[in-house]
C-alpha cells in the first residue's frame, strides 16, 4: 500500500510541476512578441509617449519574473485580466462559455464512453470475423475524416435534409435542460463519431494484448468458461488500459470542441479562443489557453493515477 | 541483426539472379506490390492521383487559381463544373489548386517536423546523458499542452501566415517523432556496430546518419504517413477556422468555410473540398497500415 501511495504522490507532484511549466509558456509565448503588447495594441498610431503610458498601466514596465507571479497569483484569485478587445473582465466572459464547453464534452462523453467499451470489446472478441473487419474499416475512415466534414455531413442529413435537429446551436443560460440536450445533439454526435473510433481501436488492442498472455491460456487450457475468464481473469488486468483509454479521449474531446463550437456556433470557450486568436487579443487567448491546457493536463495525471490505483500487481505487493 | 531493409530483400531475392542492386530493389518492390490488399492499392492510387493534381494543377484547370469568373455561388453546369464560389471563382479550378496547396504545405511541415524530431531525437538517445535529459524533459512539457491551443497561441504572437503556419505546426509536430526516434533509436545505439564506430572514432554526425538512421527507417517511414495525415488535418482544421492558410491562395479548409452557408441550401460544393482531405488521409491510413503489417515482423525482432 505504502509503495501505491508513493507512485501516486510523485506523479501528483510531477503533475503540478508540468502545470507550472506549461502556465510559464503561456505567459513567456507573449514575451517572444516582436515588440510587445503595448505596440500590438496601438499598431501604426504608437507614439513613444503613449506606448510608454500604456506599459505603465498594464505594468509592463515592471521585470518579467514580478509580472509572472502577479499574474499567477490574480488567476488564483479567478482574476484573468482584461480583455484587449472591448475591455471587459475575461473571468466574466469565460464563466458561462466554459460550462457550455463542458456540458457539451460531459453528453458526448456520456455517449462514446460505453460505445466505444462495448465495441471494442465485441470487437476483440470476435476478432478477424467480418464485424471486426468492418468496424475497423469504419473506424479507421472515421479517424480521418476532419471534424468539420462529419459535422456538415450531419446538418446536411439532419438539419436540412431531415429537419430533426437546428444547425445553430444557440443555447444561453436560461435554456431548459432538455432543450439545452435537444440543441447540442448534432455537436455532441460529431464528437462521439470522432473520439469512437479512437477509444475503439484503443480498447480492441487492449483486450487482444491481454488475450495473448499465458495466464489467459492456463486458464482456457484449465478448461473454464469463456465467460468467466474475461470477467474475473481478464477484465481486472483490462482495467488499467481502458481507464487510460477513456481519460486520454476526454482529454482530446476538450481539445477537439474547438473545431465543433465553430461549425455549430455554439457559445462554448473554443469559439471564443478562435475570436480571440483572429482579433489577437493576447490575453484572452492566454487565459483559454490556460484552461484548455490545465484540463489536459489533469485529465491525463487522472489517467495516471488510475492506471496506477487499478493496477492489481500494486495492489497486492509481495 | 542484418539491417531491417535488406532482410525482407534478401529472403526473396536470393532465387533471382543477380541484378544490380538498384533493379533488384525495384523488382522486389513491384512484386511485394501486387500482394497488397485491396485497401493498400487503393491508398496508393489515391495518393497518386493527389500527386499528379498537384503537379499539373495548371495544366489540368480551366482558369486562373484566384481568378473572378462569373459571379457568387453559381450552379454546378457546363461552363463551371462545380459552380463558382462565394467570390465567382471556378469550383473546380480552385479544387485542384487546393491539392497543391494544402497536400503541399503539409508535406513540407511533416518533412521538417521530422528534421527536427528525428535529429534531436537520434541524438538524445546516442548522446545520453544531460542532453537526453534536457530534451526529454522540454519535449514532455511540450507535449503537456494540446497541439492545436498551442498553435492557436502561438499563431496569435507571430501572425498568421504560411511560413509562420509551417514553422509552428513543425515544431509542435517535431515532439511525437522525436519520442518515437528516440525510443527506436535507443535499442540500436547499443548495438556493437555502433560500439565500434565510436571506437574509430567517427563524430556523431556519422554515427547519427550513417550508423543509425538506415536502421529505424522502417518505423519511421510508417510514422511519416500518420504524421503527415495528422498535420494534414491540423492544418485543414486551423484554415477552417480562418488561422490557416490565408485568402486568395485555394486551400480546402477554408473553402469549406467560406462556401458553407450553400449547405443550409442543400448543396454539397462546400463538402467536396472536405471529402478530398477526408480521400486523401484514408488512402494514406491504408497504404500505413500495409506498411505496419508488412514491417511489423521486423518491429518483433527489435
Amino acid at each position: 500500500m505504502f509503495k501505491l501511495v508513493k507512485l501516486v504522490a510523485q506523479r501528483l507532484g510531477l503533475g503540478v510541476l508540468v502545470l507550472f511549466a506549461v502556465s510559464l509558456i503561456i505567459f513567456l509565448g507573449v514575451e517572444l512578441l516582436p515588440g510587445d503588447l503595448c505596440q500590438e495594441i496601438q499598431g501604426q498610431a504608437a507614439t513613444e509617449e503613449t506606448v510608454a503610458a500604456c506599459r505603465k498601466e498594464l505594468g509592463l514596465d515592471l521585470p518579467a519574473a514580478t509580472r509572472y507571479l502577479n499574474w499567477l497569483g490574480n488567476i488564483a484569485q479567478g482574476d484573468f485580466g482584461v480583455s484587449l478587445a472591448n475591455q471587459r473582465e475575461i473571468s466574466e466572459l469565460i464563466g458561462v462559455r466554459l460550462s457550455n464547453t463542458l456540458f457539451l464534452a460531459l453528453v458526448a462523453a456520456v455517449i462514446s464512453v460505453p460505445l466505444a467499451l462495448v465495441l471494442g470489446i465485441l470487437a476483440a472478441l470476435y476478432r478477424n470475423s467480418w464485424f471486426d473487419r468492418a468496424i475497423n474499416v469504419v473506424t479507421l475512415s472515421s479517424i480521418s475524416f476532419p471534424e468539420f466534414f462529419v459535422a456538415y455531413i450531419l446538418i446536411l442529413v439532419f438539419s436540412v435534409t431531415l429537419g430533426w435537429f437546428p444547425s445553430l446551436s444557440n443555447v444561453s443560460p436560461d435554456t431548459a435542460f432538455w432543450d439545452r440536450v435537444y440543441r447540442i445533439i448534432l455537436p455532441a454526435t460529431t464528437l462521439t463519431l470522432v473520439v469512437v473510433a479512437h477509444m475503439m481501436r484503443m480498447t480492441r488492442a487492449a483486450i487482444i494484448n491481454l488475450l495473448a498472455s499465458p495466464y489467459i491460456e492456463m486458464a482456457n487450457l484449465k478448461g473454464m468458461s469463456r465467460s468467466h475468464i474475461i470477467l474475473h481473469h481478464a477484465l481486472p488486468n483490462a482495467w488499467a488500459p481502458i481507464v487510460n483509454v477513456i481519460v486520454i479521449n476526454l482529454a482530446y474531446l476538450i481539445v477537439g470542441v474547438v473545431v465543433v463550437e465553430v461549425v455549430f456556433v455554439y457559445p462554448g470557450l473554443g469559439q471564443l479562443i478562435v475570436d480571440s486568436v483572429q482579433k489577437r487579443d493576447i490575453p484572452v487567448v492566454q487565459a483559454c489557453s490556460l484552461i484548455f491546457a490545465a484540463t489536459y493536463v489533469l485529465l491525463n495525471l487522472t489517467a495516471d493515477v488510475l492506471s496506477i490505483v487499478t493496477n492489481p500487481r500494486l495492489l497486492h505487493p509481495r | 541483426m542484418s539491417e531491417p531493409s535488406e532482410s525482407t530483400v534478401g529472403q526473396t531475392a536470393d532465387a533471382v539472379p543477380p541484378k544490380p542492386p538498384r533493379q533488384r530493389k525495384l523488382a522486389d518492390a513491384w512484386r511485394e506490390l501486387k500482394k497488397a490488399p485491396l485497401s493498400a492499392k487503393f491508398g496508393l492510387l489515391v495518393i497518386s492521383a493527389y500527386v499528379f493534381v498537384a503537379l499539373f494543377a495548371p495544366v489540368l484547370t480551366p482558369y486562373g487559381e484566384s481568378e473572378i469568373v462569373g459571379s457568387e455561388f453559381e450552379e454546378w453546369g457546363e461552363k463551371f463544373i462545380l459552380g463558382t464560389d462565394n467570390l465567382g471563382r471556378d469550383m473546380l479550378t480552385r479544387l485542384l489548386y487546393g491539392a497543391r496547396n494544402t497536400v503541399g504545405i503539409a508535406f513540407v511541415t511533416t518533412c521538417l517536423a521530422f528534421l527536427i524530431g528525428g535529429v534531436a531525437g537520434i541524438l538524445a538517445a546516442a548522446l545520453a546523458g544531460w542532453v537526453d535529459q534536457v530534451l526529454s524533459r522540454i519535449i514532455d512539457v511540450m507535449m503537456a499542452i494540446p497541439a492545436l491551443i498551442f498553435s492557436l497561441l502561438l499563431l496569435t504572437i507571430f501572425g498568421t501566415s504560411i511560413p509562420v503556419l509551417i514553422i509552428i505546426i513543425a515544431v509542435l509536430d517535431s515532439t511525437r517523432v522525436f519520442r518515437l526516434a528516440r525510443a527506436v533509436s535507443l535499442n540500436v545505439v547499443v548495438m556493437d556496430y555502433v560500439e565500434a564506430a565510436r571506437l574509430r572514432g567517427e563524430g556523431i554526425g556519422w554515427i547519427t546518419i550513417r550508423e543509425v538512421l538506415p536502421n529505424i527507417m522502417p518505423p519511421l517511414v510508417a510514422e511519416f504517413g500518420l504524421r503527415f495525415c495528422f498535420v494534414f488535418l491540423t492544418i485543414a482544421a486551423l484554415s477552417f477556422l480562418g488561422l490557416g492558410i490565408q485568402p486568395p491562395t485555394a486551400d480546402w479548409g477554408s473553402m469549406v468555410r467560406d462556401n458553407a452557408t450553400l449547405i443550409t441550401y442543400g448543396d454539397v460544393t462546400p463538402l467536396l473540398p472536405a471529402a478530398a482531405i477526408a480521400l486523401l488521409t484514408v488512402g494514406v491510413n491504408f497504404v500505413v497500415d500495409w506498411f505496419l503489417h508488412k514491417t511489423s515482423g521486423l518491429r518483433d525482432e527489435q
